[in-house]
């Protein structure tokens, strides 16, 4: 498959049925890629089954988040479909015109994300309110024709779907035979209403789910998009004939709902009768994944620092795209698992156990060169260090071990992370970040208990009040106690004993009696030596001043956190063997995610020598599989040739121009796609 | 007095149209004039203009539906796309009113001249100036209609524009043009007030409609929507009548009650800012308008922090003036003359002008200069201002030429951009020549 064109251009290439056959690709290419052969076939069925978790969680977790606004946008429907079945003999419904129900639906500028939301929508809504739903997108309708083309294919489409007869046939019936108009469409409407209510009982199971006379909706998935013209029209056209049968718009929008009055002229927008329904800010979104995919022990994989960092930053300051978000954590999966031989044991504990006794003598080294476990071998005794380097199954033996405490840190790591953003949440400015997220960052990255803001923190939580404080405490209770985790037992009861003993405060502040304060003398004092006088008696005193029993109590406290965050909360790369279960090489993801293109394209422009060896490289890859001519350091001579030519031809059209800096032959190359 | 008189029509029908279609009584008669009797011939076309609900539609609808000897076919030209569509609409139309008993399926038809031959009578067609984007011959063709069919038929085209708007430069014949005025306050006051709800008298009534003008006839002059406000707020009139605290009769009473109601209808429901179920619920729940927020209270959008850096330095480089850019983000741009800086006709004026176009390149270097940390001209950069087009935030200017790098404009108003900056602490307001 091979072009030749010296113009920019798409090529269709037919993807040949031999290719088809082949199925296993991907473990191929899985194994392909690694240096070393060591469980690639394992390793591949691990991630393979890991991603399917991910992706069955993290659907789940949309599915919740979505649930309310689905909620709505249905009970929404009912009303106005109860509205289009009213009598209308009614005075009021006789003189009210009649408006198109119309939700707006506002679901935040990351557009990557609309689709799996509309897609669920219409889940939903095929579920439990209605088979006739129409998805619209901007770029298939130019003009209102396209839009009734497109409308008409999908709602009549979808009534053959019930009729459960083949769709290929539907396809040879040529669209524009039908006659795209509203009245085709009503006709459809009352044939394939009255066709559902005279079913017989044995098919009565798939429309019992709906309601009578379901509505049929219209959604528009991106509303910027459309034009002016093609909007005013259908909404004019439809609103001839909302009395005929019950329609409902859904206008997808990306960022205000001012975009309805922009687009919409007043005497076309007062057909309509919109109701604004928003979804979750897609911040909030992110923060419900990260706490429910990363900050759980839920899934044996875990990411460095770094990697977070590449994830978070590339979702605040690029796209907000929460699906992106998830790629970019499958990407880690992937990446993981094809490079790090060690990865096989990244599984669950009990199957890791059992992995590590059939390990291989290689990985048996894989393991030595680790360099979390070289600093834990030089802490052992040396009869140990010997053994460790050089018998196996000793090594084998300590490597359980091993990663038996770092499941167990990992499963006290992050309750005592919870029960830590409780307190620094609430801090005035948050010195250690608002969201989870960033403690986390926080303490992935070094000892978080050595930097400056942590100490600030602290200093603060010594001034909380005790009201919150006692919220917080009895928080971390709660967080603690229903977490798995073993060894917390000790900390709740010592969590509770403080709580009893702020209670006890209270009471013995309560039977306390007041006595007479220093200011209240102060008041009475109005010489001017006299008041200067005990003015500094009081501050003497207030310097020398004892601790009050609460502030006491609060110190302690205090303390106590922090040395649960000194015991608890140590950085991953600190613990022995993290590489196994740390995705850490945050140049290859930012490498794949975050591409430069200008960048590249500069370089390799830039130096005619290098764009030469690319031009003979892909040259050589079209023309056949015969490579070995092009691992030689040596260009082929025709080849040379052809490139010289090509590029002046290139310079000739205009593509590119030499830079006359130097020697070097700069291109401006059409930039004007990125 | 009947106002309207035709020897070929019953007086009773002639009465009962001139109830069913107040203050437009002379244009009908003037229309019944122009039809004759069945046997005449009349004028081949008619032109009807008015601005939006002047009763163009209705008063044809009634004419025509009440007058049962004149067979007609109604087109609504926003309807039928494509002059296939619209032929066939009419020719289907026309084979139900003909024939109940032969049920063909529909004749397909392409062109007018198919048309001309399978036509068989008057033809109404509704919004006509969508015509005017159809092929070259449908208009002028219509309007000779009868000319070119050999029969009976007048053609009556009704439209918002007026003639001249229409006729092609080719020339065509000239439709006999009729205008309906707008409706009077007065008029409007007699038509709304004659659809009054059984269990209230018409007087009581009236007086609401009088009030409701008071209110919205500086605003809105549209009958339909008048009438769909005077629905929709009528409830809230008869409430204290309902309640007991007020008789029909307290007009100044009920006026206090209802006219704030009024007034925040105006610059809610009327405006679309919530919609008229959400009106109606709050009407029953009594509660505070408040609760629910227009469409407008949501007008800040969300953005990721490079788009709005992008946003900024698009706004800038579509209000500033390119030669500016120096002074702006230069750090040792030099001495600039003040003088020489300053041109009089330059500025205030970029705001008034509206944006102009400028290359991604230009776009690039500005948000390379106003972004803290560095940013690398990464891909995910490029899709940012790919999704900001989509997001009609920005907008691509003749992008037909794929050597030059594509143009943009910022589409997005100060205050909107003044929002995005302030979240990100941002002055715009210094960066802006216009504001210096």
């Amino acid at each position: 498959m091979s072009t030749r064109s010296l113009s920019k251009g798409c090529f269709v290439f037919k993807p040949s049925p031999k290719k088809r056959k082949v199925s296993r690709t991907t473990a191929y290419y899985f194994r392909e890629g690694s240096s070393d052969l060591e469980d690639s076939e394992l390793r591949f069925a691990t991630c393979q089954s890991l991603q399917k978790q991910v992706k069955s969680e993290t659907e789940q977790i949309e599915e919740e988040l979505n649930e309310q606004l689905f909620d709505n946008l249905v009970s929404f429907l009912r009303r106005s479909h109860s509205a289009f079945q009213e009598k209308k003999t009614e005075w009021t419904c006789r003189t009210k015109s009649r408006e198109i129900p119309t939700a707006a639906l506002v679901l935040g500028v990351n557009v990557t994300d609309h689709d799996f939301t509309f897609r669920s929508l219409s889940e939903v809504l095929q579920n439990n309110v209605t088979p006739y739903i129409a998805l619209l997108e901007a770029k298939d309708c130019p003009g209102i024709k396209n839009l009734m083309q497109k409308l008409l294919g999908q709602l009549m489409n979808c009534c053959i779907d019930v009729d459960s007869s083949e769709e290929e046939d539907y396809e040879h019936v040529s669209r524009s035979r039908v006659r795209c108009s509203m009245t085709t469409l009503i006709n459809w409407y009352e044939s394939a209403t009255k066709r559902t209510d005279s079913e017989t009982p044995g098919k009565k199971r798939t429309s019992s789910r709906h309601w009578q006379s379901p509505p049929v909706v219209v959604i528009f998935k991106d509303m910027e998009s459309f034009t002016t013209k093609v909007l005013q029209d259908f909404v004019v056209i439809s609103s001839q004939h909302i009395g005929e049968f019950p329609l409902v718009l859904i206008f997808g929008i990306a960022t205000s709902p001012m975009i309805i009055h922009s687009l919409l002229p007043h005497s076309v927008s007062s057909l309509l009768c919109i109701e604004l329904f928003q979804s979750l800010s897609c911040k909030d979104h992110l923060s419900t994944i990260i706490d429910k995919i990363l900050l759980t022990t839920q899934f044996p994989l875990k990411l460095s620092e770094k990697v977070l960092q590449v994830l978070i930053n590339i979702f605040l300051y690029h796209d907000f795209s929460v699906q992106n978000f998830i790629k970019g954590f499958q990407l880690c999966i992937v990446e993981h698992f094809h490079s790090n031989p060690l990865s096989v044991l990244c599984c669950q504990l009990e199957e890791a156990k059992r992995r590590v006794n059939s390990l291989s003598h290689n990985q048996c080294e894989n393991v030595r060169r680790l360099p979390s476990f070289r600093r834990y071998v030089e802490s052992q005794v040396s009869e140990k260090q010997i053994a460790l380097l050089t018998v196996d199954s000793s090594l084998k033996e300590a490597v359980q071990k091993l990663l038996e405490d770092l499941n167990v840190y990992h499963e006290n790591y992050f309750p005592i992370l919870r029960c830590l953003h409780v307190f620094t949440s609430s801090l005035p400015k948050y010195p250690l970040g608002k969201q989870i997220r960033e403690l986390h960052c926080a303490c992935l990255e070094n000892r978080v208990w050595e930097t400056e803001e942590y100490e600030s923190s602290l200093q603060l939580a010594r001034m909380l009040n005790k009201s919150d404080l006692v919220t917080m405490l009895q928080k971390c209770v709660e967080i603690l106690v229903s977490s798995p985790g073993r060894e917390f037992d000790e900390i709740v009861e010592k969590l509770k004993e403080f709580l009893t003993q702020f209670q006890k405060l209270e009471e013995a502040y309560q039977e306390r009696d007041e006595s007479i304060s220093p200011q209240k003398e102060l008041q009475k004092k109005t010489n001017l030596y006299h008041l200067q006088k005990t003015l500094l008696e009081l501050k003497e005193s207030r310097r020398s001043k004892k601790l009050t029993k609460f502030e006491m109590l609060r110190f302690e406290v205090v303390d106590y956190i922090d040395s649960l965050v000194r015991h608890y909360l140590v950085p991953a790369d600190h613990k022995t063997l993290h590489e196994i279960v740390y995705f850490n090489t945050a140049s290859v993801l930012r490498e794949h995610l975050n591409a430069a293109p200008r960048i590249a394209l500069h370089t390799a422009l830039n130096n005619p020598y290098s764009y030469l060896k690319a031009f003979s490289t892909v040259v050589t890859a079209a023309e056949g599989p015969t490579a070995d001519a092009a691992s030689s350091d040596q260009v082929d001579d025709v080849i040379h040739a052809r490139f010289i030519r090509a590029v002046s031809e290139l310079e000739l059209l205009g593509f590119i121009k030499p830079s006359k800096q130097k020697t070097d032959h700069v291109a401006r190359l059409t930039w004007g796609g990125c | 007095m009947p106002i309207l008189e035709h020897p070929a029509y019953p007086p009773a029908t002639l009465l009962c149209l001139e109830s069913l279609v107040p203050c437009r009584e002379s244009q009908v008669s003037m229309l019944l004039s122009i039809f004759g009797e069945r046997q005449q011939l009349s004028f081949p076309s008619i032109f009807i203009y008015g601005h939006t609900s002047s009763g163009k539609t209705y008063v044809m609808k009634t004419l025509l539906n009440t007058l049962q000897q004149l067979p007609h076919v109604f087109v609504n030209c926003v309807e039928c796309f494509t002059s296939r569509l619209l032929l066939e609409e009419i020719l289907i139309q026309l084979q139900n009113h003909s024939s109940e008993t032969r049920r063909a399926s529909p004749v397909p038809c392409d062109t007018f001249n198919d048309f001309v031959r399978l036509f068989k009578q008057a033809l109404v067609l509704d919004r006509a100036e969508q015509l005017r984007e159809m092929e070259a011959n449908i208009l002028p063709a219509f309007l000779r209609l009868q000319e070119l069919t050999d029969r009976n038929v007048t053609v009556i085209l009704l439209s918002e524009i007026v003639w001249e708007m229409f006729r092609p430069n080719t020339g065509c014949f000239e439709p006999f043009i009729l205008y309906f005025p707008d409706y009077s306050i007065g008029h409007l006051q007699k038509i709304l007030s004659q659809n009054h709800p059984p269990e209230y008298s018409a007087d009581f009534y009236s007086a609401y409609i009088n009030i409701l003008l008071g209110v919205f006839y500086m605003v809105c002059r549209d009958l339909k929507e008048l009438q769909h406000l005077a629905a929709l707020n009528f409830s809230k009139y008869c409430e204290p009548v309902v309640r007991k605290e007020a008789k029909e009769r307290d007009t100044r009473k009920l006026w206090k009650n209802i006219e704030p109601h009024l007034k925040k209808a105006m610059q809610t429901v009327y405006l679309r800012e919530i919609s008229s179920s959400q009106w109606e619920r709050l009407q029953c729940e009594e509660g505070e308008l408040g609760q629910i927020k227009g469409l407008s209270a949501h007008a800040h959008v969300e953005l990721p922090y490079y788009s709005k850096f992008l946003l900024i330095a698009a706004y800038l480089a579509s209000y500033n003036p390119v030669r500016t850019d120096k002074r702006f983000f230069l750090k040792h741009h030099g001495k600039i003359k003040k003088t020489n800086f300053m041109k009089k006709h330059e500025k205030t004026s970029n705001h008034l002008l509206g944006p102009k176009p400028f290359p991604l390149d230009r776009l690039l270097a500005i948000l390379y200069s106003i972004v803290d940390n560095r940013v690398a001209p990464t891909a995910n950069i490029f899709s940012q201002i790919t999704s900001l087009v989509t997001l009609q935030l920005l907008s691509v200017v003749g992008n037909n030429d794929q050597l030059d790098g594509p143009r943009y404009k910022c589409t997005v108003s100060l205050d909107f951009i003044r929002a995005i900056a302030r979240t990100v602490n941002f002055d715009i307001i210094k960066y802006l020549y216009d504001f210096l």
